[in-house]
């Protein structure tokens, strides 16, 4: 079946501001990405971090890697810098840390932090970066 | 428009020699523009600071360290990896304050000051400061605000190169804003 599993891409510095916003094939019309919904994603994010360090009986190392509903599930990676990378994908897919640190090492670092009209903090507009994001994500086994 | 990624075994990827001019003619070109050694000293800090928050995420991402349990740790990272991988040279790390709050980086071969000698009417600048900038910006985006400065530095004469870092403030995650 030919459906688009890969849902949508967030991109969150330490603060908390939206750098950047992507989807492949969105949810639901009600799920558009109006600074309401990105805050609140980013609340939920850093609530969840928070419940996760606090219920772990042993101090967790990465925090939580992803979670499922019953019509999406969420994949989230941290860098130590604070950046949080999220994926919201079709249930079915499998783990996607490795991808999502691609993301990071390859597009991130490559083609914001080292484009030096890029100022760090504030939301990427680069086209090349959303094309290199893209092309990552349609990369993907997952992606068909 | 691709471009390879970092290697990270083959330190000699640009010149040394290239890179040590380099950064001489921007100490040059300040001290030309700036009335003190100490404005010089400021901007050189500025700059390394812009490097440093960036320079972190590349090392992040190409690196796979686990995550620092405290500044200790943070700053054994800093001298043995980040040195070591962008500058080539591994300082050594002593002098600790009994509450582990300050540290000195004793840097023996500073690949900047290959060929510099300070002239007569600036003794006391302190002319790798920029390395100072890069060390604050990079512990900053790890949770860690210090302060780093010269305290000693072979080109004015003194018997070794000295970095004083001192830890300011642990910083925490951010919450999201309250509306």
């Amino acid at each position: 079946r030919a459906v688009v599993m890969i849902f949508n891409f967030y991109l969150f510095d330490r603060k908390g501001t939206c750098l950047f916003y992507q989807e492949w094939r969105r949810i639901s019309k009600a799920s558009a990405p109006t600074e309401g919904h990105t805050k609140l994603m980013f609340g939920m994010l850093y609530s969840l971090k928070k419940m996760v360090q606090q219920f772990s009986p042993v101090p967790p190392k990465v925090g939580f890697g992803s979670y499922k509903t019953e019509s999406y599930k969420l994949h989230y990676f941290e860098t130590a810098s604070g950046l949080r990378f999220v994926l919201n994908t079709d249930l079915v897919v499998p783990d996607l840390t490795e991808a999502l640190k691609n993301i990071y090492a390859q597009v991130y670092v490559e083609y914001a932090v080292k484009n030096p009209l890029y100022v760090v903090g504030e939301p990427i507009t680069s086209e090349l970066f959303r094309t290199k994001l893209d092309e990552l994500v349609r990369a993907l086994s997952v992606f068909a | 428009m691709s471009r390879a990624p970092i290697q990270f075994r083959d330190s000699s990827r640009i010149s040394a020699e290239l890179f040590c001019l380099t950064y001489g003619s921007l100490v040059a070109q300040l001290l030309h523009d700036y009335e003190t050694d100490e404005d010089v000293t400021k901007q050189l800090e500025t700059m390394g600071y812009n490097i440093g928050v960036r320079l972190i995420e590349d090392f992040l991402s190409h690196t796979s360290s686990p995550k620092c349990q405290d500044f200790t740790d943070a700053m054994t990272v800093v001298v043995k990896d980040g040195f070591r991988i962008y500058l080539g040279v591994v300082p050594s790390l002593t002098n600790w304050s009994a509450d582990a709050k300050e540290c000195s980086i004793m840097i023996d071969q500073n690949p900047l000051t290959t060929w510099v000698e300070l002239p007569e009417n600036h003794p006391r600048l302190f002319y790798s400061t920029l390395l100072c900038g890069v060390v604050r910006g990079c512990l900053e985006m790890v949770n860690y605000r210090v302060e780093a400065k010269f305290v000693k530095d072979v080109l004015c004469g003194d018997e070794a190169t000295e970095m004083r870092v001192k830890l300011l403030e642990v910083l925490h995650d951010s919450a999201p804003s309250d509306d």
